[in-house]
């Protein structure tokens, strides 16, 4: 599948590369315990956060729940309102419409506003090939795109490069895309900011035909939502005359009164604002403003085989706020970058596996990628149980099992010797070498049980539900680290 | 749709008819799967202290804030546009004429023709607004004839944004979207545009106006 990175490695030997990285270690370190911190803060401010998150759960459940009902009403009310919908049943399929959209309006350069859906499907590189050149506009994707590198984190994609680093790609890479970064840049953020203003500003009230994704898409109106910082996102939305949307089927809400859970929920746990400083919204076209075309590409790829997965498919209540990566120990050692997927982190580590299936050895891993603290649980603002989910996955590798591949029921085989468990031990042994961050993990994850003492996430949660599970999960791992901590201490350090 | 995209459309339905066999046909509709025990707005306040809080957040995320009464206002926006040294202003075709009354800087209409490079060379924009938002400092706009085309108040660096209070303002989120209109476009904006992308360093104003100045303007029914 396009979204995988080529010749990734497998999740242990990737986080190895990274674990040895200081700078990305360092980076995102800083980064992951600044925004942990400042999210507290903010869920705090809310006294009704507990029932905030339930009433966001239970929306995304419902709405997964009834599924081909809200496709099919936002398929109509997008209709009514002037809009023209797509259905993309993989990545080639999105790519091609989306192709042949842009290549219809005769133009051969597309402006975008960050979309993980367009990541997952590479639909730049697809534009690529057909001569039509994208241009991220978010800063850290233009960070990313000018640097020739892969993001590593769902908030903050470039935040493995630092400022000096940064300078260096813009006075480098700026003047083969457009507008030239100005003479004598410093390495201020301030001026790196004004920079890609500047230079993003030419692109933007030329460009004809704008890309995004979508954070919601109300099913009785028709209604996108697009949740963002910069202003980039406005730009992409309102000053093209075509705007293509590509969005993930489980981006879909009932109601227009259920953003109210989720424009107050997005933001304390993404950027731990009380709101975000820009929120769009619109549905279908507006007479003299906006875009006088618009598309909606609704894409699968993937998700209805997640759908398809009882203990599984809660990972499509994902609002993607990435709050939990910042609290995950795995990943602040491991970066981004190791997970081998535009999904990182604990996210990552169940979504990756269920969007592609778990034949490839990064994705068969991904599972492991996790000492199932709970800590992400904690933090998710739809309470998606991701230890159960890693351990359901675990199960799946080693012993295989039913599941959905592109729509068809199979049975999968075992991996071969637990090779993937062997393979997830090996992470282990360097993505922890400090005993400190797996025992911070432990306790955080007993406060959670304190919290919630009939919802023991992870293994506890997943044997109550009377399920027949194998003795493989969450003990091993944390067996072996007690054996080899004694053992070989700081193995890969 | 091309019959390619029709048969992909009856495959993905599909699939998720087959995904979800499990569901039973009797689970609780809509109106019952949901329960909103969250609060419809946090704390209790005053009308006056909804607005005090506004101000107070809309600060926090560094707009600047201005207050005045209806007969004031036009001296208020003439000083913004002045000392801002604004030559041209962007004007939404139903603005209150009264509000630009006491500044002479050149008024660009919001007109449909016009390109956004023209409007890349316009200083300030003045708008009015749909709602604002106490709880988050959050104003809201809806396209309507006093707050224009939504470029308006993207292209230019400076906007300035009229708030009547208190009966433009709400308190929270879930009061904010029951007095909007899903069919309009919206725009919410916290506080001017920002990146925190570089080393987590806040920068203000990326893309959107760099100056956001708002102004709460006492109307008759603060009297009442
Ligand atoms: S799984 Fe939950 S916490 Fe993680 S990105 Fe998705 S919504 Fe946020």
């Amino acid at each position: 599948m396009s979204g995988t990175f080529v010749g990734m490695p497998a999740f242990p030997e990737a986080a190895r590369e990274a674990v040895r990285d200081t700078t990305l270690r360092g980076n995102l370190r800083h980064a992951t315990h600044t925004i942990r911190a400042k999210r507290a803060k903010a869920v705090a401010e809310v006294e009704d956060w507990a029932e905030l998150r339930e009433a966001g759960k239970r929306i995304k459940d419902h709405t997964l729940r009834h599924l081909d009902r809200y496709l099919e009403q936002v398929e109509a009310a997008v209709t009514a309102a002037g809009g023209v919908v797509h259905w993309a049943a993989d990545a080639e399929e999105a790519n091609r419409i989306v192709t042949d959209l842009v290549k219809a309006t005769g133009e051969s350069e597309v402006v975008k506003v960050k979309s993980m859906a367009t990541q997952e499907i590479g639909l730049n590189e697809a534009l690529e090939a057909a001569g039509v050149r994208a241009y991220e506009t978010d800063l850290a994707e233009l960070i990313v795109q000018l640097g020739k590198d892969r993001p590593s984190h769902i908030l903050v994609p470039a935040i493995h490069r630092n400022r000096g680093e940064i300078r260096e790609i813009f006075t480098r890479e700026m003047s083969e895309w457009g507008r030239p970064a100005p003479e004598g840049l410093t390495d201020t953020p301030a001026e790196l900011a004004e920079a890609a203003r500047l230079h993003l500003r030419e692109k933007f009230l030329r460009a004809k035909v704008g890309v995004s994704g979508a954070n919601f898409v109300v099913a009785e109106t028709g209604t996108l939502v697009v949740v963002e910082s910069e202003g980039n996102g406005r730009m992409c939305l309102t000053l093209p005359e075509t705007l293509i949307s590509v969005v993930g089927i489980e981006k879909i809400v009932p109601t227009w009164r259920d953003l109210e859970v989720f424009l107050q929920t997005l933001p304390r746990s993404s950027t731990a604002e009380r709101m975000n400083p820009y929120t769009s919204t619109w549905t279908g076209t507006t007479d003299g403003d906006g875009p006088r075309v618009f598309h909606l590409v609704l894409l699968d790829n993937g998700r209805t085989d997640t759908l398809a997965d009882e203990v599984g498919r809660q990972a499509l209540r994902c609002i993607r706020c990435s709050a939990c990566l910042n609290v995950c120990p795995v990943y602040e050692r491991a970066g981004g970058h190791a997970y081998g997927s535009v999904y990182p982190g604990p996210i990552g580590a169940i979504l990756s596996p269920q969007l592609r299936g778990t034949d490839s050895e990064i994705d068969a891993s991904l599972p492991y990628a996790s000492s199932l603290c709970g800590a992400c649980y904690e933090v998710c603002p739809v309470a998606i149980d991701i230890p159960e989910v890693l351990v359901h996955l675990r199960e799946r590798v080693v012993q295989g099992g039913p599941a959905t591949r592109a729509g068809n029921r199979v049975v999968l085989r075992p991996a071969k010797g637990h090779a993937a468990e062997r393979a997830a031990m090996r992470a282990a042994q360097w993505a922890f070498t400090r005993p400190g961050v797996l025992r911070a993990g432990q306790r955080m994850a007993s406060r959670t049980r304190r919290f919630h003492p009939r919802t023991l996430p992870g293994p506890g949660r997943a044997w109550s539900a009377g399920r027949d599970l194998p003795r493989v999960p969450a003990e091993p791992f944390r067996d072996w680290w007690q054996r080899t901590r004694g053992g070989k201490d700081g193995a890969a350090e | 749709m091309s019959s390619r995209e029709r048969s992909s459309r009856e495959r993905i339905l599909g699939r998720v008819r087959r995904a979800l066999a499990d569901v039973p046909r009797e689970e609780a509709p809509y109106e019952r799967a949901v329960e909103r025990d969250y609060l419809r707005e946090h704390g209790t306040r005053t009308v006056a202290e909804t607005v005090e809080l506004l101000a107070e957040n809309l600060a926090d995320y560094r707009a600047v804030v201005h207050r005045c009464d209806e007969d004031g206002l036009p001296s208020v926006i003439a000083g913004l546009l002045r000392e801002r040294g604004a030559a041209s202003v962007a004007v939404p075709p139903g603005l209150e004429e009264a509000w630009l009354a006491d500044t002479d800087v050149t008024r660009v209409p919001d007109r449909a023709e016009d390109t956004a490079a023209a409007l890349d060379r316009v200083d300030s924009v003045v708008t009015a607004c749909a709602v604002a938002v106490a709880e988050t400092g959050t104003i809201v706009l809806d396209g309507s004839p006093d707050q224009g085309r939504r470029r308006i108040t993207l292209v230019p660096d400076h906007h300035i944004c009229v708030v009547r209070v208190p009966e433009q303002v709400v308190a929270s989120v879930p009061q904010a979207l029951e007095r909007l209109d899903p069919l309009r476009p919206s725009t919410w904006i916290s506080g001017p545009s920002a990146t925190s992308d570089i080393e987590l360093d806040r920068v203000e104003g990326v893309h959107g106006p760099r100056t956001l100045e708002v102004v709460l303007v006492d109307g008759a029914a603060a009297s009442r």
